[in-house]
């Protein structure tokens, strides 16, 4: 059985300055080792806080790298759709994200393009903060479709191009 | 500037091709669950098979898990080591006599799609390291490494790259 399924956003439906719905979550230990697991990350300051206060000198257990990327993925889908496909991430970490903390994912769009193979692409800024401290930074290229038609899963090879050429 | 006591053994790697790694085990639908649970991730792409049918010809793990797939479980038989994931970061911490490290950036490109049973394969590349700084944190030195994955037919399916930054804490 063949089932069609519609893009929720289209390239055209976005503008440059556009804010992605935000994203509050109130984290707690279990989020952090829930995340260490969800990861296989097993080193200690992900789930032993008297190793990450002692050893580490921080003040709790924090969220790894790994799952604040499954975090900012699940941000960027929950705006997309399932049709929006992920180029590139690059994260910038500046601080940590412990228990207790509430963290909180915003995201404007900084450009639009379609590349040369005529993939629609966005980029958009993506800031984890704490208190309206920046925790960490993504600055995400994410495919979405150009038509009701158009799914940027269905390209390969040459038609794939999720990193754009720096000139 | 004072030369690391191991300092030339890491800087020759530079550029070199290390720990060519085959994933200890195929990528698995439950492990996919595990993480969009931790996260809340709903996208119907890694839950609904129609809609994974329609848009991607099957089941495909969330683009963001790619380095998931290398790292070992905690523990497996016969395993008489302690296997790290991201080796050159941990090789770099103890020639350089750095005994804290952390991440402080990273990138990754996703191109194929991985798929469920897919086995991956991996090599890590020194790209870079610093000479010693001075952060909050401590004193150390910055690196970059390159990672690079790709499935059982040769497809790419991601290139990542991490700056680390490998240090010793600050005397209080």
């Amino acid at each position: 059985m063949t089932v069609s399924v519609s893009p929720r956003l289209l390239l055209d439906d976005v503008a440059v300055g556009d804010e992605l719905p935000a994203l509050d979550y109130d984290v707690s230990a279990t989020t952090v080792v829930l995340g260490a697991l969800a990861t296989r990350d097993w080193r200690p300051m992900h789930h032993d806080k008297d190793f990450a206060v002692y050893r580490n000198g921080t003040q709790d257990i924090f969220l790894n790298t790994p799952n604040q990327a499954a975090w900012f993925e699940r941000y960027l889908t929950d705006w997309t759709g399932p049709h929006g496909r992920l180029g590139r991430v690059t994260f910038r970490m500046k601080g940590s994200v412990f228990p207790g903390d509430t963290m909180s994912l915003r995201g404007v769009v900084e450009s639009t393009e379609v590349d040369e193979v005529d993939c629609g692409f966005v980029n958009v800024a993506v800031t984890l903060s704490v208190a309206g401290d920046t925790k960490t930074t993504c600055a995400a290229r994410i495919a979405l479709p150009r038509s009701a038609d158009d799914n940027p899963w269905a390209r390969s090879g040459e038609r794939w191009l999720p990193s754009p050429v720096r000139p | 500037m004072t030369e690391a006591p191991h300092g030339p053994d890491a800087l020759d790697l530079i550029g070199q091709e290390q720990y060519h790694e085959v994933g200890e085990f195929p990528v698995e639908q439950g492990y996919i669950w595990t993480s969009c649970a931790s996260v809340e991730n709903g996208n119907p792409l890694f839950w609904d098979p129609e809609v994974a049918g329609a848009l991607t010809g099957g089941p495909v793990a969330p683009p963001s898990m790619v380095s998931v797939w290398f790292r070992p479980h905690h523990w497996a038989p016969g395993r008489t080591e302690e296997a790290l994931p991201l080796q050159v970061h941990f090789d770099l911490k103890e020639q350089l006599g750095l005994p804290e490290a952390v991440m402080t950036d990273n990138t990754i490109e996703f191109h194929t799609p991985v798929r469920i049973g897919d086995v991956l394969r991996t090599h890590q590349v020194l790209r870079s390291v610093s000479e010693e700084k001075t952060t909050k944190l401590g004193t150390g030195r910055f690196w970059v490494i390159d990672v690079v994955y790709a499935n059982q037919d040769g497809e790419l399916v991601a290139g990542e790259s991490y700056t680390g930054f490998g240090y010793r804490r600050a005397e209080a």
